[in-house]
């Protein structure tokens, strides 16, 4: 084995690019969930998100419309889980994972005359000089739009739910949605944004995939990353930044696995393969393993429904 | 009361489709189970260029089916049956992991003809395989990338450690080092024929690793288009021309022409002449191409790579001509002494000079 082979710079590049559609979607689960709903659509969302964003790419040539439409497809599906929990308050686990079924169904059906169809180029930001640095330069600005905006909203949720009312807010109904109400709060409004806010996130990781990573459609692209996304948020304990070293983990320990094959790693690939996913296992045991503290930084009313009446 | 009425229903529907099969007895069909999309650009895309040119060389005679997306395994069984019982007379099943799955149908539809791509396994008299050569696209494809490669690391994504493959890889490199003594290589298994997230991402990984040439041997144009994003590297259509990614990074391919073997083997059927067969065809009846080299290609390489596909089309090369050796030193073909066909069907080892073990 030739160790020597990898460059750590560009792995850290490439793990950059690798976590984002985990981390735009676990952001979007994360604020879904402060507000107290637990929406398990996430697969289905991202994938939706994915073919309404190569479709639309493709038509108008441009990634950034098609980034665009992505998140309105990801919000669109999300519609139907807010209209069904919260307005008929229906179940949210079980309407979450027919959410990721129906998801699932309906892109491949969106998808079937996108199929081998390259979509425009996502170009890279220019930063000039900035690029030419070594080391740095590899890692940080050599990268699309998208990575760095990923970023950005993470520290914007993170501002947001801290520093502002309307953060206070949101956690105050996912807190305790009676209370909330009886101060006034429309809950199931702000709910309702928040379901659409992680939609929309969802569906703009999945476009990432389908428009930057692959860049292609196909059948069951996403390949399970919404429920990657979704134990992060776990992962996380509900905390932006952690939402971030969750994501880069799980997408470090992905880009290295196959950077060690290609050097030669005389590890069995099967082993390779299941390591990103036996370390989020792995991590989400040792997260619960303090019941106590776990519990403490759940929402306390994640899951339940609200009704005035009640 | 009500359950004896769902089964009049149950018997009446079964007596209308088997009325329906005996009505279609008068055309021949043929039926093609697919292990991806007919949109994939590569592999099954060429199958179903195959159906339909069937379909057009006997017009009326003969009705074609298909059905896309068949997992390996279980899965094909049950769709194997299926078609089985819809009618279907000659059944092509056209990947390397229905190959148990075909015998198991075979062996309850003796009237059935079934012909299963690439594998070796032909239980029963009504079980035909056939394969292409495709090692000697290989041969080509190996030559090219000996001399566009700068960083002297060519990459190959394997879906999976099958024969097949492993032919793929030995000629690859035999033919890249024969024209570049310093050429390594390196294997990254995707254990998938059709995912283009995991191909673009087996790509990625060898780009990082310094490889400049990469040769796939999975079915979608994804590593082509990973290839597309980084100037100076190349690549390979597989199993069809993908020239959507012509000039570069796709300079030449591997087309996998199966349209005359099937126009070949349904007509076989149609006049009743159908008999169990063992076809492995390659460069010379021309059921494996070589795409278009394109102007990325200096000219003497690309004349050199044409003289290569004449010889082994005109019969006097064969890729595997010693002398060679396996990987751990062992000598296996003696000098000038060519690989047997059963050498090549159970290839199951890298020749020298191939660093790495093949998952077992």
């Amino acid at each position: 084995m030739d160790l020597s082979a990898i460059n750590p710079a560009v792995l850290i590049a490439s793990l950059m690019v690798a976590a984002v559609p985990i981390m735009l979607a676990a952001t979007g689960e994360l604020v879904v969930e402060k507000a107290g709903v637990l929406n398990l659509g996430v697969e289905g969302m991202m994938i939706m998100g994915a073919v309404c964003g190569l479709a639309i790419a493709v038509e108008a040539e441009s990634p950034a419309v098609g980034f665009l439409a992505a998140a309105a497809g990801g919000a669109a599906l999300s519609l139907i889980f807010a209209f069904l929990t919260q307005v008929l308050l229906a179940n949210q686990v079980a309407t979450g994972l027919a959410l990721t079924l129906f998801g699932l169904g309906l892109s491949s059906l969106i998808g079937q005359g996108y199929v081998g169809i390259k979509p425009p180029p996502t170009p890279r930001l220019d930063f000039g000089p900035l690029t030419d640095i070594p080391v740095l330069g590899t890692i940080l600005f050599r990268h699309d739009p998208v990575v760095y905006l990923s970023v950005l909203i993470i520290a914007a949720v993170w501002a947001l739910l801290k520093f502002t009312r309307a953060g206070l807010i949101l956690r105050a109904v996912g807190e305790n949605h009676d209370a909330a109400h009886a101060l006034g709060y429309k809950v199931q409004r702000i709910r309702l944004a928040a379901i659409l806010f992680g939609g929309a996130m969802a569906g703009l990781g999945g476009a990432y995939i389908s428009l930057v990573r692959v860049p292609q459609w196909t059948d069951g692209i996403t390949a399970g990353a919404g429920w990657i996304a979704l134990a992060i948020v776990v992962f996380a304990s509900w905390k932006p930044w952690r939402i971030l070293l969750g994501a880069y983990l799980f997408g470090g320990i992905t880009v290295l696995q196959l950077n060690l094959q290609a050097a030669g790693a005389r590890i069995p690939v099967e082993y390779l393969s299941m390591s990103p996913y036996l370390i989020t296992i792995l991590v989400l045991v040792i997260m619960s393993a303090d019941r106590g503290r776990a519990a403490l930084n759940a929402p306390a009313a994640l899951g339940r429904n609200f009704h005035a009446s009640r | 009361m009500k359950r004896r009425i769902l089964f009049a229903g149950a018997a009446l529907g079964l007596g209308l489709t088997l009325s329906g099969t005996a009505m279609a007895q008068d055309k021949t069909k043929a039926c093609f189970v697919y292990v991806g999309p007919i949109g994939d650009g590569g592999w099954t895309y060429q199958h179903h260029q195959g159906l339909l040119a069937v379909q057009e060389a006997f017009g009326d005679k003969v009705e074609t089916a298909y059905q896309e997306n068949v997992p390996e395994g279980a899965d094909a069984e049950r769709v194997l049956t299926q078609m089985a019982l819809s009618g279907c007379d000659i059944i092509f099943t056209t990947s390397f992991g229905y190959m148990d799955a075909t015998n198991a149908v075979a062996a309850k539809f003796p009237d059935v003809k079934f012909e299963h791509a690439t594998g070796y396994r032909r239980d029963h008299p009504n079980v035909a395989t056939y394969n292409a050569r495709f090692y000697e696209g290989r041969a080509v494809m190996g030559t090219i990338a000996g001399h566009m490669t700068k960083s002297n690391k060519i990459g190959y994504i394997g879906s999976f450690p099958i024969p097949e493959v492993i032919q793929g890889i030995n000629s690859s490199f035999i033919h890249a080092r024969k024209v570049n003594p310093d050429v390594t290589i390196s294997v990254v298994w995707a254990y998938t024929w059709f995912d283009p997230a995991k191909e673009a991402d087996a790509a990625k990984a060898l780009i990082e690793q310094g490889v400049d040439v990469i040769l796939s041997h999975t079915d979608s144009t994804a590593p082509l288009a990973e290839l597309a994003k980084t100037p100076g590297t190349i690549g390979f259509g597989q199993a069809s021309d993908m020239a959507a990614y012509k000039p570069s990074p796709r300079v030449s391919s591997i087309i996998d022409n199966w349209a005359p073997y099937y126009i070949k083997r349904v007509g076989a059927v149609i006049d009743g002449t159908w008999e169990q067969t063992d076809s492995w065809e390659g460069i010379a009846s021309g059921e494996v191409e070589i795409g278009e080299i394109t102007e990325a290609v200096p000219a003497g390489v690309k004349a050199e790579a044409e003289a290569m596909r004449d010889a082994i089309a005109a019969g006097t090369y064969h890729p595997f001509t010693g002398p060679l050796n396996k990987q751990d030193g062992t000598p296996w073909l003696a000098e000038g002494e060519t690989a047997s066909d059963g050498d090549l069907l159970g290839m199951s080892f890298y020749v020298e000079g191939i660093v790495g073990d093949i998952p077992k």
